[in-house]
Order: structure tokens, then sequence, then C-alpha cells
């Protein structure tokens, strides 16, 4: 399969000129990524107190990743489109190996040991699901019809029922996230949406009886009222929402924020990194952040527009919705809109698994911008 | 659209993707918006008040001690003092395991069970944060142990704290007083905010009195904290001020003499500077070291002082209340001079005793078994060789009211309003006064008994000197005090000045003389100390019965306990000429003014004009 890809694209006389034309790389995407990492970098080093040793893992990490990236660029897009099944096995196995073999922290097991570096299985999924659904629904028919839907449904739940067992309630819900996006993308009827929007009503209050942990409910509540335990569970909210607006309009400095650098910020320099942020450099600071998510994000819509397939198409928008959605979704955790769950601020929390995943999607997008309607008339 | 339509035209397809992506970016854009909007009310409509909320968080007010105010003699001799103490204490939010924690540093250092009990005390009423004090006053070696072995001693820290010190020990304990921790009682009379930088508190003498002007006022130190309440950096202070420096009246070289040669005697005396009515020395022995409070005493040497017959902890010079014997016929003297019940020319002739009609018991005369006085005896005379019969006789002449009344302007039955707490009153009877005490009626007897001293009369060494000092000057009022000047700005008197006592210039004179006389003459009981003066004494002896004793029987030493043997007393001021310091002594049990209190009398006062007249030499 994969040699007859190779195979394929060497024999293509244009192929044969994209080749000799080197490296494809998108270069928005590489310089928006990059500003962003090095935006992360300054904000790691300030919210661990200085600390050099996390800059340096994780501009190892950085780098990496970009390398992964600029590796997955150069495969073709129909690479990823039949690769799909077995990148979405290995992650689902993953998953099964965490949950047998992981390393437990913090009472949740999540992470798998591979000597060299710890995985985060959970965080590949977020990349693996849309990636899987995108290449099945791409195959079918569009709109795709309810025994597709279905089928599509079962190839979510796998990963987010594995997911919800570490237990990790927040990432199983954007891994759904992630699925959604490409079924949506891809014209599902708006009676699957409105049905699916009933479903996900009347699953909540089971969800909340059956599924959800007690701390999990908690996280809840405390965000209906984080005074209630101030030291306790609404401490988390109480002190990033306090560094947020202690912050201003223009921050009080680079590492000069006292929320962060006396450590009344719980997980500063991980999920919570945006208030870091936005008490160091204020308003505006968060505004060039969301400014540079922006361009991003529209960037990859851009590729997913002009793709000439419906795969393309399908893993672009999603993946971008996806990046969308984390993002928000942090935001909003931070600033007490939604409760705390477990999700980084892509690209400028400190993490490996979380960086590498994301960069290995935004490869995927070039690689699919690389046969887009502009790139082919350029060639 | 139904199940089975679908396209097939990949141009429609990409118009549904593109009405998706169209659909989603709004959502996502309004999505965005809502966020910003959270972003922008935080972080601009209500920045204030986050800014406020941050500020408290890593803001805390730390109080700062201000050292306690120090007291001098009044030559600058240090008398209390403030000297770096180390505490080993706990924060219990720093500790991992308290009592773990606790048990390590009992395998360090000795700390003992009351110590962890007074601990655990402490503990209950605690702030968060609070450091809350193991174990006082660590030695150098506990503090190095302690050192070495911080790293896992987390939440033990050990803090420099200034104690007060008293360099002279003893020798000021009933005057000063000593400081003390503030214990429950007292923590309710306080007002806490003021005590925030302290632990102690003043618990007696000079130090209890002054308390408020030696406290000195709380400052504060703004300091950054983390969120575990480690202290980062101070961001300003706001300075303490130091408690008022006293400087006393006190002469710590005659109060030094004064001390030696009382020895461990059951004795008090006051000296006071006539003019100002400044306490030069006042001594009560035994004493005891006032250091063993300031920490806390231990059980046995507090029981060993409270078992004690001799009473360290009592402050003779004014809460010991004596009859004061013949130390007030100068006073009962001029009373009846002025009151006209005697004149200088009237005489008495002096059987050795006094027989007060309709009572068999006849009133002896002190040297009654060598027959009395003799005739012809004046008032001086009666001073001069303390003859009782002729103060029996003027005594019941006056009359008890009118020597009550006379009396109190001489500061006898009532406290003298020196600067210091727990003064005694002693008793000036009155019919009155019987009457409500005892609901006796008065009888000439009491009369006859008061008129030399003795029945129900009392009278602290204070009142005494007090007593002296306005004889000693024609009359004034003076008003004993202790502390001079408070940081070097002189305390007023509380504005009451109050009328000299009302007698006639001629009596003084020719009383001072009558008592020069006591000192000075062969026939003076006090003469014996006369001897080789190069300044003037004024005296009068006293000798007081402890146990009254039948007229027919025989005061025989021997036969009683020695804490029943009559007390010696003496007053006196000098020089007559112009009287500088007034002085009342008392031995408890010293049986003689004449022979014992007398002479030790002339010791402290040839130290107080030695050492004037050095001065005097210095400052020429």
């Amino acid at each position: 399969m994969y040699k007859s890809d190779f195979v394929r694209q060497l024999q293509t006389p244009g192929g044969t000129i994209q080749l000799r034309r080197s490296i494809k790389v998108d270069y928005t995407l590489a310089v928006i990524l990059l500003i962003l990492c090095g935006m992360g970098l300054l904000i790691i080093y300030s919210a661990t107190g200085q600390s050099v040793f996390y800059v340096r893992r994780q501009l190892t990490f950085i780098l990496a990743g970009f390398f992964i990236m600029i590796l997955f660029a150069q495969f073709p897009q129909r690479f990823w489109e039949r690769w799909a099944l077995i990148v979405y096995l290995i992650g689902v196995i993953a998953l099964i190996g965490v949950l047998q073999a992981g390393i437990e922290i913090n009472g949740a097991q999540r992470w798998l040991d591979l000597k060299f570096t710890r995985l985060q299985p959970s965080e590949l999924m977020k990349i693996c699901v849309p990636l899987m659904i995108s290449a099945y629904i791409a195959k079918r028919k569009i709109p795709p019809s309810l025994k597709h839907v279905s089928a599509a449904v079962i190839l979510i739940s796998v990963p987010v029922l594995l997911v919800l067992r570490q237990p990790d309630l927040g990432t199983a819900l954007l891994i759904s996230a992630t699925g959604f996006f490409v079924l949506f993308l891809a014209g599902i009827k708006r009676r699957y949406l409105i049905g699916a929007f009933i479903l996900a009503m009347a699953a909540l209050p089971s969800l909340w009886f059956f599924v959800m942990l007690d701390y999990q409910k908690q996280r809840v509540l405390t965000l209906l009222n984080p005074q209630h335990d101030k030291l306790g569970a609404g401490w988390n909210i109480i002190q990033s929402t306090t560094a947020i607006g202690s912050g201003g309009w223009s921050g009080k400095g680079w590492t000069q924020g006292t929320q962060s650098q006396l450590n009344f910020l719980p997980e500063s320099h991980t999920d919570f990194i945006i208030a870091v942020l936005a008490e160091e450099f204020g308003l505006i600071g968060v505004l060039i952040l969301c400014t540079l998510y922006t361009v991003l994000i529209a960037r990859c819509l851009y590729i997913g527009l002009n793709s000439l397939t419906m795969f393309g198409r399908l893993m672009a928008g999603s993946v971008a919705y996806t990046f969308f959605i984390f993002v928000i979704v942090n935001l909003c955790m931070v600033s007490g809109l939604l409760p705390v769950v477990g999700a980084p601020l892509p690209l400028i929390s400190y993490g490996g698994t979380a960086i590498v995943t994301l960069f290995a999607g935004f490869g995927i997008i070039m690689s699919i911008g690389n046969e887009s309607k502009k790139s082919r008339s350029v060639s | 659209m139904d199940e089975d339509s679908a396209f097939v035209d990949d141009t429609e397809m990409k118009r549904l993707f593109s009405r998706r992506v169209f659909f989603a970016s709004i959502l996502a854009v309004l999505m965005g918006i809502l966020v910003l909007g959270r972003y922008f009310d935080l972080q601009v409509n209500r920045h204030q008040d986050f800014v406020t909320q941050s500020d408290n968080n890593r803001v805390l007010m730390r109080p700062v001690s201000p050292p306690r105010g120090l007291i001098f003699d009044r030559n600058g001799e240090l008398l209390a003092d403030n000297q770096p103490t180390f505490n080993l204490t706990i924060v219990n939010e720093r500790s991992n395991n308290l009592e773990v924690l606790i048990e390590d540093l009992q395998q360090l250092i000795n700390i003992s069970t009351q110590d962890v009990a007074q601990f655990r005390e402490r503990l209950k009423r605690r702030k968060p944060y609070q450091n809350i004090p193991l174990k006082y006053n660590l030695s150098e070696n506990e503090r190095s142990i302690l050192a070495v072995n911080s790293f896992r001693l987390d939440g033990a820290e050990v803090l420099a704290k200034l104690k007060r010190y008293y360099p002279q020990g003893p020798l000021f304990a009933h005057v000063i007083g000593y400081v003390g921790r503030i214990n429950e009682s007292e923590m309710r009379n306080i007002d806490p905010s003021l005590y925030r930088g302290t632990d102690f508190i003043g618990k007696l003498g000079i130090e209890k009195y002054y308390e408020s002007a030696l406290l000195g006022k709380l400052g504060h130190e703004h300091v950054e904290t983390n969120a575990r309440g480690r202290v980062m950096r101070s961001l300003g202070k706001e300075d303490p001020i130091p408690g008022a420096n006293l400087r006393l009246y006190l002469d710590a070289n005659l109060q030094r003499t004064a001390q030696e040669v009382l020895q461990d005697r059951r004795a008090a005396f006051v000296a006071i500077e006539i003019k100002t009515g400044g306490i030069l020395a006042m001594v009560s022995t035994p004493s005891y070291d006032p250091n063993k409070f300031v920490l806390g005493i231990s059980q046995t040497d507090y029981s060993e002082l409270v078992k004690s017959k001799n009473q360290p902890l009592f402050n003779r010079a004014i809460r010991g209340q004596y009859p004061p014997g013949s130390t007030i016929k100068p006073m009962f003297g001029l009373i009846g001079l002025q009151n006209k019940n005697i004149t200088t020319e009237h005489v008495i002739d002096d059987p050795g005793f006094f027989i007060l009609q309709g009572v068999e018991r006849p009133w002896r005369d002190h040297n009654s078994d060598k027959g009395g006085h003799g005739d012809g005896i004046d008032l001086a005379q009666a001073i001069i060789e303390s003859c009782d019969v002729y103060f029996y006789n003027m005594g019941l002449d006056i009359g008890i009211e009118t020597l009550a009344s006379f009396s109190s302007m001489f500061g006898l039955g009532q406290v003298t309003g020196i600067d210091l707490h727990g003064e005694q009153p002693g008793i000036m009877p009155s019919k009155l006064w019987k009457k409500h005490t005892l609901g006796e009626t008065w009888f000439d007897g009491d009369t006859i008994n008061v008129s030399i001293g003795q029945g129900f009369m009392l009278t602290t060494p204070l009142q005494l000197a007090v007593m002296t000092a306005r004889i000693a000057s024609r009359g004034s009022h003076v008003v004993p005090k202790l502390v001079d000047s408070k940081n070097d700005v002189n305390i007023k008197n509380n504005g009451i000045s109050l009328m000299p006592v009302d007698i006639q210039a001629e009596y003084w004179t020719y009383m001072h003389k009558a008592m020069q006389n006591v000192v000075h003459t062969p026939q003076g009981t006090a003469h014996r100390i006369g001897k080789d003066l190069d300044y003037t004494i004024a005296g009068k002896t006293g000798t007081a019965q402890v146990i009254s004793i039948d007229a027919d029987e025989e005061y025989d030493k021997t036969q009683i306990d020695q804490t029943q043997w009559d007390h010696a007393l003496f007053i006196a001021f000098a020089p007559v000429e112009d009287p500088e310091i007034a002085i009342a002594l008392i031995v408890e049990n010293g049986e003689h003014g004449s022979s014992t209190a007398a002479p030790i009398a002339r010791v402290i006062l040839d130290s107080y004009f030695n050492e004037v007249e050095k001065n005097m030499l210095v400052g020429r």
C-alpha cells in the first residue's frame, strides 16, 4: 500500500517536479506556528519561575514537532487518507495500553512510559479521530447516510470511552467534538444534528449521575460558585480570574506577574498558562494571541476550502475547528466560564505530546495544502 | 433531501462544505467574541477589583515589635534592658506533619513535655501562618543544632526576639518589677492590636505602672508572600516607635548601699529627695531575681519564693503595714503645738507609767524599769528621749479625731500616690473607723495607744518617709514619685498642688531642733550615730511592738519567737539646715530603733552625702 503510493507519486510528472523543488512547506502556517511557540516559551519561562529546564524541554518538543510537521507535509494527501485507519488503530491500542500499563499521576492514568519519553495517547487521539473520520466519510456518499454516520459514531465512541475510563472527561468530550466536526462539515443532515442535540441534552442527566465522578461534579459546582470553598475547590478559579483581571490592558510586565510568580496560580505553565499571559501582558497580549490563532485557523480553513478532495476539505476543516475548540475551551476554563477540565492551551502550554500532535496535524494539513487548487495552478 | 440522495458532483459537495464552514465560522466568531468579552470584562471593567485582590493575596502586614523602653537611674545607670533571645517556633501550615516534627525536634534538643503542652495550648488560639513558640531562650548550642538540621525541619523556625533583662538582678525587683508573658486574664483587658508584636506585658512595679509608655507603638512591615505564606521581599515599612525610656529619681548607688547594709534582714527602706518628692532609694529585703519571671519562672523556684518565711516577693516598702511606734511623735508634737494643747514650755512629770482613770492597767513608758524619764519633761525632751508618758497625756488631750485629721495631712492613713500599683493605705484610726471596721466604740485607751504609734495605727515605710519629708520641708505637700522623665521630658505633676500643712514656722524650727538633738546630743535615743558626723541629721527612733505585752509582764526576747520581736524603726532627714533627703527605715523584729535601725540609716546617709560631695567635686 504504502510503497505503491510512492511509486505512483514519483511516476507522475508533476510529482517529480515537486520533489525536485525539494521541501514543501506552507510558510504562513510555519511562521505563525513558530511565533506562537516562541510566545509559549517566553510564558513558560516566566510561569516556571525563570526555569531554563522547562524551556529547554519544551523547545526540544517544538523542534521535534516541527520536524515531524515538515516530514508529514512531504507525504501526499492520499497517503494520509489510506493510512488513517492504521494511525487510528495505533492510537486506540495506545489508549488500551494506558489503561493496562499507564503511569498514574494524580489519580488518573494518562501516560505511557516509552522509556525515552512519556506519551499521552489521549492527546494523539485529538488528531487521529478527525483523520480517521475524514478518511472514512470522504470515501462514502456526501452527505453521509445514516449507516455511515452510525459507523462514524462507533469509530468516535471507542477512543472516547477509553479516555473516559482514565478518567478524563474533558479530553473525552473534546475528542468526540473533533469527530463531530467532520460529520458536520461533511454535511450531515439537519435532522441528525437536531436529533444529536436532543440526545445530548437527554444524556446530560445520566452523564451527571452515572458517568461523572465526584471530583468532576465538584468542578462543575465550583464553576457556579467559586467562593463557596475559597481555599479548596474554588482556589484555582479565584486565583486565575484574579491573575487575568489584575493584568489590565497592558499587564504587569514579563516575569512580573505576582499571581504566577508567587505561586498563587495553579498549573501556571500547563493548563492555566493563559492566566500568566493575561496577567503579565494584559488584554493586549490576549488579543495578539487570539489574532495569531485566528490567522492560523483561517489559513487551515482556506486550505480546506481550496482542497480538491473531500478528505482534504474534511481533514483541514475539522482540524481547524478542533484547534479552535481547544483554544476556546481553555480560555473559558481559565476565565471561569467552563468547569476546570484538563485542556491545555494549544501551542502555548507546556506539554510534549500535545505539541507534537498539533504539529503532526498541521503537517497533514500542509500536505493537503500542497495539492490544493492553488498549488496545482502554481505547478 | 432523503436518505439515499447524495451528491455525485464535487462542486455541489464543495458548496455544501463551504456553507458548513461559513456557518461554523459564524458560530466560532460569536464564541470568540463571547470569550474576549469575558476577558475584557475581567481585565478592563473589573481591573481595579482584581488588582486589589491580587495585592491582598500577596501583601501581608507583619507587625514589627517596638523595643520596650529602657529604665535608667538618675545617673544613667541601666536598670532594665532588652536583650536578644532566640525562640524555637513552629508554623503549623508549613510543617508536613506536626507530630513528626515535634518528635524530630525533641530528638535534637531538649524540649520538655511542659513546653509541648504549653505549645499545644497556644496552638489552639493561633492565626494561620503564625509562628507559635515551642521553646524559648535557645542556647547557642541548640541554635546551631537546629540550623544544621533545618533542611529536614520544615515548619520549624528560630526567631530572634528582644527579651527584658534586669542587669541589677534583685536590687530593684520591688521597684522596677518585671515583665512576663501576657496571660489570659490580661489578654481580656488589653487592646490586642497594641500587643501584636510582643508576648510580654509589665506585671509589677514600674513595668506595670508605666506599661503604656514603655510598650511603644507597633510598626508594620508590608511583605510580599507567596501562596504558602513565605516572605519573598519587603515592600516598605512603617517603623515602630520604641517605648519611652524612663529615667528614675532612684540612685542606684544609694539603693545598693541600702541593700548591702540591710543584707538579708526583713526590712524596708525608703529615701525621698525632699525638693522633688523623687524616690532616691526604695529597698525591700529580702528580694528576688526578676529575670526569672521574664520567661516564666519554674515551679520549684516559684514555690521556694512563695514558701519562704521571709516573703521575698512581698514589697514591704509600699505594702508592709507596721505600727510606726515612736517615729510619729514629732508629728503628734507638732499637732499638739499647732492645736494649742501644749506649748513649748509645757512640762510633765514621768514616773514611768501612766494611769487612766477607771482603767486598772497602767500604760508603761519604755524605760519604766528605770523609773521613767523624771520630772519636768518638755516636748523637746520627750522627743529626744522618746518619753511615752508625755505623749499619753498630750494624745488624750488632743483627742483621736484631731490626731487623725492632722495625720492625714502628713500622708498617713491613705495611699501616698506614688507611681506604683498595690500601695497599702495603712491605718490612721478614728472613732468612725473603729465603728466601721470593728463595730466597737472608741475608748480613751485606744487614743493612748495611738499617741505612741501603737494600737490600731499602721503605716507603710513609704508613708513614714513621706511624713518625714513633709516635716523636713516645713509642711510642703511632698508627693513621692519614682519616674523623673520619659524620653528626657520631665513628667509633670498631675496638677494638684495641695496646700502645705498649716503649722506655725517656729514650731517647725522647734521640732527640727528637737529631732536634731535625738542624734546630736548624748541624751538622744540615736546619739550613737551622731559621732563623727560632718553633716547634721534630724531623726527619730521607734520601736514597735508586734505583740502586746501585759503591763506587769516583762518583755523578754528569749521567751518569744523571733518573728514576734519588736520592729526597729528610724526616720530622719538631713541636713537639718537645708533638708535634702528624708528617710524611713524599718527592720522587722530588729528590736530597737536606736541600736538596729539608726546605725543602718547612718551608713546609708553617709553614702548619700559622700556621693553628693563627690559629685560636687566632679562638677567643679
